[in-house]
Formats: C-alpha cells, structure tokens, sequence
C-alpha cells in the first residue's frame, strides 16, 4: 500500500492538500483529542474517588481478606466455619457460583437439545409441546422463575418431621433434598483405577476403530462397548474388592435431618430455573441449527444410500453444529452471570456471600465489586475462550 | 442416430399405474414407465408438470401413494431395507449439486462407498479419483465444494454418484442452475456417460441432449405422460396439441 500522503508519482503539476482536507491527517488529530478526553476523565474519577475514601475514613487495600468473616454460610463446597477468612468466603462463593454454573450448563444443553429436536418431530404432539415450553419458558422474566420455583413449588414442600419419604432413604422437604452419603472405605482405589483403565482402553478402542474402517472397511460398534466397559470395569472391581463403600443415612434429629447429603432448596430452586430457561433459547439455537441445514443436504445423502442415522451422523450435524455453537456459547455466558440472581433467593453464591455480606460488613465496596466483576469476566472469557477453540476445530473451510 | 438401437431386454425401472397427491392437489396421474437396462430417457415439459416428483419417486425422495415401482428388481415399498437397496442402485444428480460443503470433493465421492459400501478408505478414494478423472476435475480433489465453480461441482456431484457404480442414474434438471459457459462441460461428461451404456433418466430442457443422446423423449403436462417417442419423431411430428404448443414455446426463440 502506497502512503496516504504521499503524491502518486505522476507527471501532472503537484497539487498542495491543506492538511484538514487530508482523512489520514484529519483521522490522527481526532484520536489525539480522544485519548486526551478519556485520559482526563479517567483521572477526575480516581481523583474524586480518593478523596471520598480520605473524608470518609475508609481505608483502602486487600488486607480485609484475612480478617475473620464471623458468619455463616448454609452451602460450602470446602470446609468453613464462623471464623473462617473473609477470603475463604470469596473461595466458598466462587465455588457455589461455578456449582450451580455447572449443573445449569449441563442440564441446560441436554434439555435444550432435546426440545429443539423435538420441535422438528413429525409427531404433531412431540412437536407442540416443545414449541408451547419455548414460548412460556423464554418469554417469562428470570428472576419470577427462580421466585415460582423457590416460593410456590419449593417452600410448599411439607416440615422435616413430615418429610416426603421414598423408600425410607430418600427424605424430601422443606429444608431441602436428603439422601445416603457414600463413604468410600479401603480398597475404593481400585474402583478409580478401573475406571481410569476403562477411559484409556475406551480411547484406545475407539482410535483402534476408526483405523481399522479406513484399512478394512468393516466397522464395530466401539460406542458401545466403551460405554460398557466404562460402567462394567468399575462395577467389577467394586464387586470383586467386596464392596467398599458405606452409606450414611440422613436421620431425622430434632427439626432437622443430620447426616446424608442434601440438595438445599434454594440451589433446587435456582438450578431448576436458570436450566429451564436457558434450555428454551438452546432449544431456539439447536433447531435453527438443523434448519439451516439445507433439505437438499439431506436428500443427496439419501439418495446415495446412506441410512436416516448415518445422514444424520455424516451430513447433518457437522453442519448444523457450526451454526450452534457461537450462540451457544451466548447462552452458556448468560447462564453464568444469571446465577448471580441467587442472591434473591438467598443461595450463597458468590454475589450474595461476597459482594453481599462481606461488602456489607467491611466497607471495602470497590475492592469488593472489582474482585467480582473480574470473577465473572475471567469465568467468562475461560468459556468463550474454550467454545472458540471447539468452533475452530468444527469451522468450515471453505471460500 | 440411437433410434434402431438395440437394447437388452432386462427391465431396470418400471412404474405402473403411480399416482401422487400433495393434500389435495393430484401430482402424478397414472403414471406408467418402463425402462430397459441401457436406455436413454429425456423427460421434458412444463413447470409444475411432475416430471422432477417422477424421477424423485423412483428413488423414494418422494413417496407414492398408488400404483407400482419396481426398480432393478426390488419393489419399492415401506421397507427401509428396500429402500436402500434401491437408492445404493440408483445414482442422482440434482440441479443444486447438493455436495457436502463441510468435505473436501474427495471426501464427498468417497462417503457413501465407505459407509454404505463399507469399502476400506485407501480402496474408496481410489474409486474416488477414477471418477474424478472421468468427469476430467482430479486436480480439485482436495479442494472444498465452495471454492469450485458451479459446472466443476456438478461434475463432482456426478462423479460423487457415479462412485456406488450405480445401475441407473437420475438427472433432476443437471444443467438449470449453471451459467451458460458452463452448460457444455455438464452435457459433454453426460453424453460420455450415455455411451458407455449407462441407464438413464434425464429431466431437463436441453432438447439439443435430447436430440443426440435419448432413446425416447417423454412429454408430462399436469402430472400426465401425455406422448412418448423416438426423437426425430417427437420433435418432428408432434401428436398431441400441448406437446406441439411447449415445443413451438422452447425452440422458437
């Protein structure tokens, strides 16, 4: 590329350009006025702030973190006790916030897939019902969701004493979901170990495959077999190393159940509400997806002899995945920092125990609400960064 | 010039008495259709006549809901076993080309011997590039369908069916969605094709094809077969009044 400024070299009389006239000149000129603007603006709010902190007497700096909390927190994933750090609540709450991101995820995708397979079913049933959960689920604030589910589903579970019991093991109520805690005893290793073979010998076989179609041609039902042997292995050693695990039941003391595990209402509540919704936009995405895909696709596959599975397997969704996943990846996004509602129904995520409690307590709001803020972006570009390396190895190459 | 030629007597495709609906709107009346193993079939007429549903319904990317077909020997019926008998014999090219955009063109031949054949890889893209040479375009092989011309990917799309040795091949207007230059390098590899004695059913408007290659033309009107004939008499001596009309329509001008 030639400069802009620079006269082409030709043989007609030089003409001078007044410099405002010139877009390059003119561009730079603009973006020195710019940064100016924004390097001015940036210094009165620091200016301002620290002379707010100064007249308040508030000071600044990350030694709070090792003061001690002194509350408690109904969910901790890590042991925590009253007189645990307030860093160890911001450990505890980031931990409850990529809990229930987690599980959101997972269930989300699963459902959303579903209903937006669903949605293309001939069947005029199958296909109704998914396109009703579509409209009321996406189309229903959030925050009333997680509020339906907590306060009207939820709550209206009956007292511990009264609890719903499922084969005396299971205890359902208003304090939440109980049910036996596996304790795993000597000998559980091996279990892991088996496990851990079955994974390999799965990566293996499946590779094996694949190697042996493209020499032979013949092929072998290497899904299922892993799948067998990722569930069979395990439970063999399990069996053969006399069983050691030991259930603890949950036992009712007093008003409340001791022992077991339990799922809380308020992570019920929430994980229920932020699946469901984000299942019905999935849903949107798989079907526009496949939709994309054209008919004509299809019908080529067809007509060369490949059965409905393998059209779908070989032709379909290799390319309709690449049309799912960058709004996939939205969706996940939006999921993760919907969590943060959790502080309305009180479930101790990050933003409630930590932007919440501990902000209240200690006074340090903009040490507080940067560690958060930077919390959900680091989170959220891990994911973006994760769903762009998937999508670049699924990306058309082409034109 | 194929007019006195002698054809085996094998029956490879055969339609008695089909009929379709859309709803309530008659796609196929009647349709009867025999085709001997070797021959050339033209099938022309207007938009809207049903000769594109004719020849979808042979390899059931539509269905029937009366009358017969039986196609290399099998009775195209609900069985899905059958059905891929019949679709694993019968080649089709479309007007879209329809290749697999995410495969590079080797890939897109070598698909179904693999699968559907279950050929081991080395051996499918052999059989690939032998028919990538045919259709004279082995020097895109790697190359993805997006980054060909419209004539190359309709060569591909031929050699892609040509690929599962096909016993009768369908053409659902090849040449419709091809710029004019273009037009020429389709017909002259489906030309070489008719000449090696591949059976063929061919919807499209290229009555010059028609002229030089087909055994028999077929005129459709509103789902009917209203005339069939050797060429020269067909396009010389027109019997039916609408076969005259269309005629006079596409080759005056």
């Amino acid at each position: 590329m030639q400069d802009a400024d620079k006269t082409p070299s030709s043989s007609l009389p030089e003409q001078k350009t007044r410099f405002w006239h010139d877009p390059a000149k003119r561009a730079l000129v603009f973006q020195i006025l710019l940064v100016l603007v924004v390097l001015g603006f940036v210094g009165m709010i620091v200016q301002n702030t620290l002379n707010n902190l100064e007249s308040r007497g508030i000071t600044t700096g990350f030694d709070f973190l090792s003061q001690q909390a002194g509350f408690g927190i109904t969910q901790t994933l890590i042991e925590y006790t009253e007189s645990s750090s307030y860093g160890r609540t911001f450990v505890v709450g980031l931990l409850n916030t990529i809990l229930v991101s987690a599980l959101g995820v997972i269930v989300a995708t699963i459902l959303g897939f579903l209903i937006g397979v669903a949605r293309l079913s001939n069947n005029w049933l199958v296909a109704k019902v998914a396109s009703a959960y579509v409209e009321i689920f996406r189309n229903i604030p959030l925050l009333l969701q997680i509020f339906f589910w907590y306060f009207a589903v939820l709550q209206a579970l009956p007292s511990p004493r009264k609890s719903i019991e499922i084969w005396d093991t299971f205890y359902l109520n208003v304090r939440g979901f109980y049910m036996p805690q596996p304790l795993p005893q000597e000998g559980f290793d091996l279990v892991w170990i088996a496990l851990l073979i079955a994974v390999v010998a799965s990566y293996v076989l499946i590779r094996w495959n694949k190697k042996r179609q493209d020499a032979t041609g013949q092929r072998f039902p290497a899904y299922w077999v892993s799948l067998g042997m990722i569930l069979g292995l395990p439970l063999l050693a399990f069996l053969a190393s006399g069983s050691p695990l030991v259930w603890e039941q949950p036992v009712l003391k007093g008003f409340n159940f001791r022992g077991g595990m339990a799922i809380l209402p308020e992570l019920a509540a929430l994980w229920v509400a932020l699946s469901i919704y984000t299942a019905a936009f999935i849903a949107e995405i798989v079907r526009s997806g496949i939709e994309a895909v054209s008919k004509g696709q299809t019908e080529a596959a067809s007509a060369l002899g490949l059965s409905n599975g393998k059209v779908l397997r070989l032709v379909v969704i290799p390319q309709a995945v690449r049309v799912i996943i960058p709004p996939l990846t939205s969706q996940y996004l939006n999921l993760i920092k919907n969590s943060s509602l959790a502080t309305a129904i009180g479930y101790p995520d990050l933003v409630s125990v930590f932007a919440g409690t501990t902000l209240n307590q200690t006074g340090q709001a903009i040490e507080v609400i940067f560690m958060t803020m930077l919390v959900y972006l680091t989170l959220s570009l891990l994911v973006s960064a994760f769903m762009n390396w998937f999508n670049s190895k699924m990306a058309l190459v082409e034109r | 010039m194929s007019n006195t030629r002698q054809l085996d007597d094998t029956i490879m495709v055969e339609m008695r008495g089909v009929n379709k609906w859309y709803g309530q709107f008659h796609v196929l009346k009647d349709v009867n259709l025999e085709v001997r193993k070797g021959e050339r079939i033209v099938i022309c007429g207007p938009s809207g006549s049903g000769k594109s549903t004719t020849i979808r319904c042979i390899n059931r990317l539509e269905e029937h809901q009366k009358g017969d077909i039986v196609v290399a020997d099998t009775v195209l019926n609900n069985d899905l076993k059958n059905i891929e008998t019949i679709r694993r014999e019968v080649g089709m090219v479309f007007q879209h080309f329809n290749l697999f955009p995410h495969l590079t063109v080797l890939e897109n031949c070598a698909l179904a011997p693999i699968w559907v054949r279950k050929t081991p890889r080395a051996e499918a893209e052999e059989i690939a590039m032998k028919y990538l040479r045919r259709v004279r375009i082995e020097e895109q092989a790697l190359k993805y369908p997006g980054q060909l011309s419209g004539g190359q990917q309709q060569r591909v799309a031929i050699a892609r069916s040509l690929c599962m040795n096909p016993q009768v091949m369908l053409f659902d207007e090849p040449t419709s969605a091809l710029d004019p230059e273009m037009i020429k390098e389709v017909l002259d590899v489906m030309i070489e094709l008719a000449e090696e004695g591949m059976t063929m059913l061919c919807v499209t408007h290229e009555m010059g094809f028609a002229k030089t290659v087909a055994d028999r033309v077929i005129f459709m009107d509103k789902g009917q077969i209203i005339e069939e004939n050797v060429p020269d008499a067909f396009f010389n001596n027109p019997q039916s009044e609408r076969t005259q009309a269309f005629l006079s329509q596409i080759l005056n001008h």
